[in-house]
């Protein structure tokens, strides 16, 4: 872990109308680390996530990268500034192939004088590199040059993972990861999941299941009603604290 | 399709093994097949038709039904992009009918073939830029709406603009060439499709703005979050659908040597119908050029077949509707085998 947080939040706040979402929540996240993200139904997890991952703007505080104040106003942005998102229903494409998935919306091409829209697909490129890292991560496909729509939900979650793998260069984002899955097939994804913290990515993972962050999480977040209530290193000594502290009762 | 899943020896074991392998087998044919489907539903029309008709395969008739489908199956390939966008176009035969017209007033002050070609085409991509605008950003639910008023807009543009309000006679000699005459025994109309071919297929398969079209139509939601410029993606996708229904007009007024504003009266529908019945997924994301083709090929040749045989012209709308049926439950077929696909994958993990 290096000393300073790779993705810092400053007294966030962030209002939907009368809803007041998220209510001065910082929250540092470093390389290296697995941080669990927990919360209750309306905690203010997805909110906090989807304003790193620049679907939506803070109304106050900032997000700082690498001790630089970011703006992150677009997914492109933030995506540009290396954070990767794997949303929960994966944001895959089912027509298309893993490795159309991968490069969707940032393909390979050429010549570079001529608007994107109009250049040509390095296709054979982005097939294989696409290829070695399905390889290098241990992902197990049916076929590659398949669509993503015959692929099983861990194939399909594991897909997703990869293609954040792939681009990011600083924190990837896990909204669920496993919510959907079985036991085994969870079990592969958070294989990912370790992967990519070893790679030297911040890795945020939001889930409702214990189990994986203690086994999983460096460090946990519990949000409540929009406030961090808590901070501490998941173990199983503390596994009712953590619990408490998510749903609000007396320890 | 799925064979290499069902070939790791780890993947499953013993009896039930060997169910699910049959069973994968199974539904991975039965998706090829579905592919295949409308090449082999065209190719045994036209034995049972050359059965019951000796005319049906002579050069000549075989040079008519190329000239009779061109129309169809250039429009049908601008509609087929916006298909796969999960959208649709009716206003491309009204649209192909203004084309002519304004093709029309232009040859009464000039007999350039290429000023009449170039009016042509530009009203169409015009029109069809405007559906697509009025459609993102108007921020319409659905393109329905919209290329239904532009429909009723051109088709009476067309009328008011035509001299009489009905059909003017006369084409430059270059836009009758390409409509009417044959070079090498093949209508010339033929190789204007083979060139639309030519570059949707170069558009579709080798281009970033392709691969975002089909990006668009399997995922809008995910598309906007990988940074696809979704809005620019479906304008393009409608004027380009536009231009289709202009180069329509160019080989229409060139076949007939006129213009008129009753030209594609329901051509919309055939388009639309070429599209399905060549086998592309009503839902958006699935479907390639082939699939318009395809289509158009088998209207036509059901309606050049029930000709020869002076069948009347009403079997012939049942018999397009009766296919249109078909490929619409041969679609929902696929998305079934598809989930089943997805259940022996996750079975076989």
């Amino acid at each position: 872990m290096s000393a300073a947080p790779v993705l810092s939040v400053r007294d966030g706040h962030k209002r939907f109308g009368a809803v007041h979402a998220l209510k001065g929540v910082s929250l540092d996240a470093y390389r290296g680390e697995v941080l669990a993200l927990l919360g209750d139904n309306g905690a203010g997890k997805s909110t906090l996530v989807r304003c790193i991952s620049g679907v939506h703007a803070l109304d106050e505080g900032e997000i700082r990268l690498d001790g630089d104040v970011a703006s992150l106003s677009t997914p492109a942005l933030a995506r540009g500034a290396g954070i990767e998102t794997v949303y929960q229903d994966l944001a895959l494409f089912d027509n298309l192939t893993p490795a159309q998935n991968f490069y969707c919306g940032r393909e390979l091409a050429f010549p570079k004088w001529l608007p994107r829209g109009l250049r040509f697909l390095r296709a054979r490129e982005m097939d294989r590199e696409a290829a070695s890292v399905i390889d290098r991560l241990k992902v197990r496909l049916p076929r590659f040059d398949a669509p993503v729509a015959l692929m099983s939900g861990g194939q399909r979650q594991a897909i997703a993972v990869a293609r954040a793998t792939v681009f990011a260069r600083k924190v990837v984002i896990l909204d669920e990861p496993t919510a959907a899955l079985g036991v085994r097939e969870s079990r592969k994804v958070l294989d990912l999941v370790r992967q990519l913290r070893d790679e030297g990515n911040a890795v945020i993972l939001i889930t409702h299941n214990m189990e994986h962050v203690i086994d999983l999480a460096d460090r946990a977040v519990v949000l409540r009603q929009g406030r961090k209530v808590g901070e501490l290193k998941p173990e199983r000594a503390n596994q009712q604290e953590l619990v408490s502290l998510i749903v609000g009762a007396e320890a | 399709m799925l064979a290499e899943a069902t070939r790791d020896p780890d993947a499953m074991s013993g009896t039930r093994a060997s169910e699910d392998r049959a069973g994968t087998a199974a539904v991975a044919l039965g998706l090829r097949l579905l592919s295949f489907g409308p090449i082999v539903i065209l190719a045994l029309l036209v034995l049972a038709i050359s059965l019951l008709t000796p005319n049906f395969l002579k050069p000549v008739n075989i040079g008519n039904i190329l000239a009779q489908t061109a129309v169809i199956a250039i429009v049908a390939m601008g509609q087929q992009l916006v298909i796969l966008t999960r959208g649709i176009d009716l206003s491309v035969g009204a649209n192909l009918a203004l084309a002519t017209v304004i093709g029309g007033l232009v040859f009464r002050v000039s007999d350039s073939a290429f000023l009449v070609i170039l009016a042509m085409l530009a009203t169409g991509t015009l029109v069809g830029f405007v559906n697509g605008a009025v459609y993102v950003f108007g921020r319409l639910p659905h393109p329905f709406i919209i290329t239904l008023a532009t429909l009723s807009i051109c088709r009476g543009l067309a009328l008011e603009l035509s001299i009489n309000h009905t059909t003017m006679r006369g084409m430059p000699a270059g836009v009758n060439y390409l409509g009417e005459t044959s070079s090498l025994g093949v209508p010339n109309s033929f190789f204007v499709v083979f060139g639309v071919a030519l570059l949707v297929l170069v558009m579709m398969k080798s281009m970033v703005w392709g691969r975002w079209t089909y990006a668009v139509g399997g995922n809008p939601k995910a598309a906007v979050e990988m940074g696809i410029p979704v809005k620019w993606v479906l304008v393009s996708t409608y004027a380009f659908a536009g231009l289709c229904a202009g180069i329509g007009a160019v080989v229409l007024s060139g076949r007939t040597g006129a213009s008129s504003p009753l030209y594609g009266n329901l051509l919309e529908l055939d388009t639309i119908a070429a599209v399905i019945i060549g086998g592309a997924s009503f839902l958006g994301g699935r479907g390639h050029l082939g699939h318009a083709l395809v289509g158009a090929l088998m209207i036509g040749v059901i309606r050049n077949a029930l000709n020869l045989l002076n069948v009347d012209v009403f079997y012939q709308m049942i018999a397009i509707g009766l296919i249109i049926v078909l490929a619409v439950e041969a679609d929902v077929l696929r998305n079934h085998l598809e989930g089943r696909a997805r259940t022996n994958q996750a079975r076989a993990q």
